[in-house]
Order: C-alpha cells, then structure tokens, then sequence
C-alpha cells in the first residue's frame, strides 16, 4: 500500500540517521533538532536534573525512559519553559530557548503535552481545538468585537480541527463538553489539539497513562503518524513494549542524568540501564544468610505466580486478539 | 397587610439604583471570576476608586465632571495593574489575599484624618453631583411607571436612565467579547491555565486584560454609586460590597451574560420584599414576637437561608448550565 511505503522509508530514514552511532550519553545526531547542554534543576539539597549534553533527531520518534524519580518530567518542564532551569542551555532550531517563557516555546512549534491530562472541561471538544490554532485575529480583545475580522480565519481553523477530529475519531464528539470523555479520549483530545499548532517538536508526557490496551494501538499510530508528516517526537514513557515498537532511539535518565542512549532493540540489555533500573548490586555477591532469604522469597513468589498465571495468560491473549 | 406596598418597594429596589450598583460591580467580578476564574475579593476598591474620582475631582479640586469620569477610568486601570502585576503569575489565591487588603487600604485611605482636606474623613464627600444632574432629560417632578404601581423622582429617572443604558452597553460588548476567541481564551485560563500556556497564548496578558476591563466596570459602578447618592462616603465601600457583588452573581449565574443583571434585579427585589414585609407583618400586629429594630437582622437570615437552599438545589444559579456543574463531580 501506499501509505505503509512512505511508513516505510520515513522510518527507514529516522533509522538510518541513527546508524552506526555509538550508546553514549549525549552522542552527536547528524541532523538534530533539539540541543541541550547543561541543564540544572536543583530542588534545595536534590539535584533533580542535571543533563551535560543532548541531542534529538529531527524527524525521529526518540523515547526518554528511566526509573521513577529520574527527573524525566522536570526535564521536560525546564525544556518548555514551565519550570526555569538553576543553569544550562538549550537550542531549538538553532534558537535559544533557555529562559523563554512557556508560551513563546509553543509558538516556535515545540508543544508539549501533560502526564496528566488538561483537556478544559467546561469547553467543547472543537472549541479546545480551535484554541490550538495560532496567530488568531480575534484572540485580540478589541478585534475580537468585530466578528467580520475573525469570522473567516474562525471557519479555517474549523475546518482543519473538523479533519483532525476526524482523525483521531472524535468528530462524533464535536460538540460534546470535553470534560464528558473518557481518559483515553481526553489524552487522544490533548494530542490533536497539540497539532492544531502545526508544531515541529511535539513532547509526550507519558502519553499512554490509563490509556486501555485497545486505544493504546490508535494512540500508537497516532504517534508514528507525527513522524509520517515530517514531525519530530519526543516522549517519556513507562510502558516497555511501547517504546520498542514505535521509538527508533531511546535516552535512558537516571537520577537526574543521561546515562545511555541507544536504540531500542539494545538499550535493555546495555549494564547501565539494568544497574538504573534493578540497582547497581544486583548481582554482587551475597552473604551465606541473604542468599538464604532471597531463595525462599524467590520460592514464596514462584508459588503465588503460579496460582495467578492461568488468568494472566488469559488476558494477554485477549488482548493479542484485539490487536490482531 | 398592604400588599400593593411591599411588592412597589420591592419592585423600586429590583431596578432602582442599588440594583444597577451591584450588577454593574457583578459584570466586572463575572469577568474575572465568572470567565476568567480570577478570585477578585476588592471589587469595592473599584468602585471606592470611581466613586472618589468624581467626588474629589469635582468637590475638592473644582474641576470639570467628566474630567472626573476620566481619571476614575484611569485609575481604576493602574490599580489592576498594581495588583496584578505582583500576583497574577502566582497561585490563585494570592490574588484573592491581595485584593481584599488593597479594597480595606483603599477604604482606610479615604477615610483617614491626615488626608480629611482631600477626602472628606468619615463623613466623606458631597456637592459633586450638580454637573450630571444638570445634563438631566427628564424636568423636575414625579413619574410614576406601570400605572402608579413604583415611582420615582425625577433624578432617580435619570440615575436608571444613565445605569440602565450602561449595563446595556458594557452586556452587549462583552456578549461579542466572550463569543470571540480572545473569550475562549478567557474560558480555557479558567479551567486549567498550564494548558493554555502550553498552546502558546500569554496567559499573564490575558489575566491581566481580564482583571483591568473586570475593575473599569466596577469604577463604572462606583460612579453611578456616587451620583446617585450624591455623595461619596467611605464605609459604603467596605468588603460587605463585594461579598454581596458575588452574591448577586452566584445568584443569577457565573459566566453567563445575564447573569449579573437578572441576579441583581432579583437580590435587591427579595432583600425589600423582606424586609418591607416583615416590617409591614409587624406593624399591622401579624408578626406578634418581633420588633422593627430587629427586621435588618431577620432579613439577612431569611437572605441567607435562601441562598444556601440555591446553592443545594441549584448551584448553577438561575442562567447556568446544569451540565457544566455535573463535570466538576466526576
């Protein structure tokens, strides 16, 4: 099919730009889009982030995992402007974008969305879309009396929010208040909204939290999608089977800092990322009485796993079949 | 019992001056409050602002009215902006702390002693209202509407006359201003701020705009507070004003345009129908177990009664949409 060929290459392409480059933090991208050197956080005693160098691909989808606490979702405040860095710099497009406020960094085309959801509950579904738009004649309090300023830029705007309701199949929820939708909806409501911007950036704060299985594949298309139409993604993620399917390269933070990067098929099994995620003893030897205690946990675990496997293999198959 | 009196009272009160007071005070709050999800506790300030424009201007400077009318728009933009500027980049509710210290400033400053000359002290201002009276369109008597049901003088004519057509005017350009996008604007900062920053509108200039159109509406309020009186007295404008400004607006509806007016209109209808009724109860040996003295403490009981009961049963008030209220409970 047509589109699955351009699916193809632009994928082929994100993965090409990635080939051969080594799983170091902070590794030079050959076209990046995003730069970021330094970057501070500190919370009183806590450093909560602290990344020396970083570069994001432009038209890649690139993942940002790590444990929790690993300052993922700070990093992404400082980088849009919601939360102003101790120090540090960072470029959009060759832009400087350190100390910008919020709405200036959306304006350059660098949108984010929230962990949890902020769809304005108390406005319409399309009228949360057409709040997305930017440059609007009638957002001005004395043109926003004269309806003939902004009438026809409003029907535009209407129009390109009616085909990416369409889109992400809430058009039958046009008129309906956002605060009516279900979680899944709502997150689907914030990422179409996000593209009302035509940003160039787009920033996904764990996009897939509460978000059920079955809409969690649309989401996922939704977000390979972006990087169908020349966008660049960025996302943190917890879900690891999301992150192998639709990211073509993976930073790894870990108490405030880059500790690796990688492509996803590796980035799992580099020694940095399980020490990140399971503690770095993990599998330092033990005294006579630990390896006792941790033997009969194990035992104790097995057996429970046990009684529970023949449900879990249930639901996993279920949702295989949905998938299918 | 005469019937015919208290309900031409009450009648009087529901579009009477007090009534175009506390609406034109509850648009400015519905602005900010209503639409924007401001919490302004000094709306009195406002109007203490209009109020003392006038009246200094005219009574204690001699110079022209209109000038007066002119430095009251002015004022009352610098004092948004005054309170503004340190808190609308905080949290909601520095704002609310802040506005009801400035609105007791505001009010201690006028009445103060050091400052008697200018202001007036606690017996405030009067001789300032000879120039709007003098544009009266109405000649000197008594007109009575509804077939002799209310009447009123000639200067209460023209005070509704110039309050009414004001509330007109300030309803209809918000009416296009809240169905333009910089409403929608508006109506999204009020349900979640972040969001709107994050699709790159500035949401400090819109706050902003908000509570400066929110507080020249109030002055607007103050100066038909002022003229219609006649006076221009410091204790009227304490935070008892506001309180009852958000009343009215809860009363009628947030964020709805007629909100405000209806809400108004019908506070100031019941609080004399409840008044006059209980007084008339009393005189005419209906009520037996009460006095007159103590009708003003009775009638904010029954007042208030009948607002919780609205706020229970409905808490939209009469123009909102019960929809909008079931979201918050989810």
């Amino acid at each position: 099919m047509h589109a699955d060929t351009g699916f193809q290459s632009r994928k082929a392409a994100a993965l090409a730009a990635f080939e051969g480059l080594a799983s170091e933090p902070g590794v030079p991208k050959p076209d990046p889009i995003l730069v970021v050197d330094n970057v501070v956080r500190r919370f009183g005693g806590l450093t909560a982030v602290d990344v020396a160098h970083l570069e994001v691909q432009r038209g890649s989808i690139t993942a940002l995992i790590g444990p929790n606490g690993a300052g993922k979702t700070t990093f992404f405040n400082q980088l849009t402007g919601f939360d102003t860095a101790d120090a540090g710099e960072w470029t959009f497009n060759g832009r400087k974008m350190s100390g910008v406020p919020a709405y200036k960094v959306a304006r350059q085309g660098m949108v984010r969305t929230f962990q949890l959801t902020k769809a304005l509950s108390k406005l319409t579904v399309v009228e949360n879309m057409r709040l997305g738009a930017q440059r609007q004649r009638g957002e001005n309090f004395f043109a926003g009396l004269i309806p003939q300023l902004w009438r026809g830029q409003e029907s535009l705007i209407t129009s390109e929010a009616e085909e990416l309701l369409t889109r992400f199949k809430l058009i039958a929820k046009r008129d309906d208040f956002a605060g009516s939708l279900s979680g899944g909806q709502r997150k689907l409501l914030e990422m179409a909204r996000a593209l009302m911007g035509n940003p160039e950036l787009v920033m996904l704060d764990e996009p897939m939290a509460g978000v059920n299985p079955a809409l969690t594949q649309s989401l996922l298309g939704h977000v390979k999608n972006l990087r169908e139409e020349g966008m660049t993604v960025l996302f943190v993620e917890h879900d690891m089977d999301m992150v192998r399917d639709i990211s073509d390269w993976v930073i790894v933070m870990a108490q405030g800092a880059v500790i690796a990067e990688g492509p996803p098929h590796t980035i799992m099994s580099d020694p940095r990322v399980i020490d990140a995620y399971l503690g770095a003893h993990h599998d330092a030897p033990l005294s006579a009485e630990e390896a006792e205690q941790q033997l009969h946990e194990a035992e104790a675990e097995l057996t429970a796993e046990a009684d529970q496997t023949g449900m879990d293999g249930n639901s996993r198959k279920e949702s295989g079949d949905e998938r299918g | 019992m005469d019937w015919f009196l208290i309900f031409s009272r009450a009648f009087e009160a529901g579009i009477g001056s007090e009534a175009i007071i506390y609406c034109l005070a509850a648009i400015g709050l519905n602005v900010q409050f209503g639409y924007t999800g401001l919490l302004n506790f000094g709306q009195a300030a406002f109007l203490a602002v209009g109020a003392y424009s006038i009246a200094t201007t005219v009574a204690t400077f001699g110079l022209p009215f209109f000038l007066g009318v002119g430095i009251g728009l002015v004022l009352s933009v610098l004092l948004a902006l005054l309170l503004g500027i340190p808190t609308l980049r905080l949290r909601a509710d520095y704002l609310a702390i802040v506005t009801i210290a400035a609105a007791e400033i505001v009010r201690i400053i006028v009445r103060s002693v050091a400052l008697k000359d200018t202001f007036g002290g606690t017996d405030g201002l009067q001789e300032f209202a000879h120039s709007f009276y003098a544009l009266n369109v109405f000649p000197a008597g008594q007109y009575s509407i509804l077939g002799g049901f209310i009447g009123f003088d000639h200067r209460g004519m023209w005070v509704l006359l110039v309050g009414w057509v004001l509330v007109a005017l300030v309803s209809v350009i918000l009416l296009f201003a809240m169905k333009s996008p910089w409403g929608r604007v508006l109506k999204a900062i009020r349900e979640d701020e972040d969001a709107v920053r994050a699709l790159g509108k500035n949401v400090f200039s819109y706050k902003m705009q908000a509570l400066v159109i929110g507080g020249v509406i109030g002055a607007v309020a103050g100066f038909i507070f002022a003229l219609s009186r006649s006076s221009a007295q410091p204790d009227l404008y304490s935070t008892e004003l506001t309180f009852f400004a958000y009343t009215v607006l809860i009363l009628g509806g947030a964020a709805r345009i007629l909100g405000p007016i209806v809400g108004a209109a019908l506070f100031w209808f019941l609080m004399i129908f409840v008044k006059t009724g209980l007084e008339e109860a009393i005189n005419k040996q209906v009520i037996t177990f009460l006095n007159v003295n103590q009708v003003g403490a009775i009638q904010y009981m029954i007042i208030g009664l009948g607002l919780i009961l609205l706020l229970i049963f409905r808490p939209q008030g009469i123009f909102g949409d019960k929809r909008e209220i079931a979201l918050d409970a989810r």
